[in-house]
């Protein structure tokens, strides 16, 4: 736990120094171990990285039967590689096209694809994002320096109930001869929430 | 292949496409409906699965009823009678009601 985003977004202060006074409480009394905590954190966030959110979207890229069963049900794609194992939560991968665009949030409070993607960035829990992004998508895309033509369609998926949602970006052009771990590399974490593009 | 979870079943109050409206209450207690989109008309993308209804399991209680999620999309138009684009939410079944065409 970290005191939050130092630029004063969203201080996480309060809420780390009570979370590590009931860890202090729950070994006093015996009731776990510090160790137990430790892998039971580790086993929730095995896996979970924005680099396995490019991993995923790289096989969609170059395994088309991938890519349609990532759309169809994504909790189960996600699975074939390993991750998302025993999450409660359901995945849905929304796709980006030529025409349309789309874009992650969660009003209500912070929902995100933690067991895929690990923690949100500091932004993501903002205030400013979380109420400004479904009025004006692109007034704040283009503040994070994304330009969409006037003729695409933005979608803003609002993550309010058990679905976490993930986007599946547009596999860049002139990028043909490159192997699947090239092309996850290509894949920033801004562009699996849909505020950027490749 | 399809998420078994989030097929239509033959409970569903609702079919994707249905157009639907969702309730105006405003709950002195936790509801996953957000304020914005209280009142508002919005179209049946799909089923999303079914889980116990947040509003009575945040209380404590364990007698939640368990209800299909519906994914909705919105106009945003007809959220903030402004915008080109598009706001989809996850709402439980006892959030949204038919919206009938005499109505509109």
């Amino acid at each position: 736990m970290t005191s939050g985003d130092p630029a004063g977004g969203h201080s996480d202060a309060s809420i780390s120094r009570k979370v590590r006074r009931l860890e202090t409480l729950l070994e006093e009394k015996g009731v776990l171990t510090g160790t137990q905590l430790d892998e039971a954190l580790d086993a929730f966030l095995a896996g979970a990285s924005p680099a396995s959110g490019a991993r995923v979207v790289a096989r969609a890229w170059t395994d088309a039967g991938f890519r349609s069963r990532l759309l169809a049900d994504g909790t189960a794609a996600v699975r074939e590689l390993g991750y998302m194992e025993g999450a409660e939560q359901r995945l849905r991968v929304v796709e980006n096209t030529a025409s349309t665009h789309n874009v992650i949030v969660c009003t209500l409070c912070s929902c995100y694809p933690l067991r895929l993607l690990g923690p949100s960035p500091s932004w993501y829990k903002s205030e400013a994002y979380r109420s400004r992004v479904v009025r004006e998508p692109r007034a704040v895309l283009e503040e994070f320096g994304l330009r969409l033509p006037e003729t695409t369609d933005i979608t803003v998926w609002d993550s309010s109930a058990e679905t976490r949602y993930m986007v599946l970006p547009r596999r860049p052009e002139g990028t043909q001869g490159l192997a699947e771990e090239e092309l996850a590399a290509l894949v920033t974490r801004n562009a699996l929430i849909g505020t950027a593009v490749l | 292949m399809t998420d078994p979870a989030a097929a239509p079943t033959a409970d569903d109050r609702f079919a994707p496409g249905a157009r639907v409206r969702t309730f105006r209450h405003d709950p002195p207690h936790h509801t996953r409906l957000p304020r914005y989109a209280r009142g508002k008309r919005g179209t049946v993308v799909e089923p999303e699965g079914p889980a116990a209804l947040a509003d009575v399991n945040a209380r404590g209680r364990g007698d939640a009823p368990v209800e299909q999620i519906y994914a909705v999309r919105f106009a945003a138009r007809d959220l903030w009678g402004e915008g080109d684009h598009h706001v989809v939410l996850d709402l439980w079944e006892s959030y949204l009601e038919e919206d009938s065409d005499d109505e509109r």
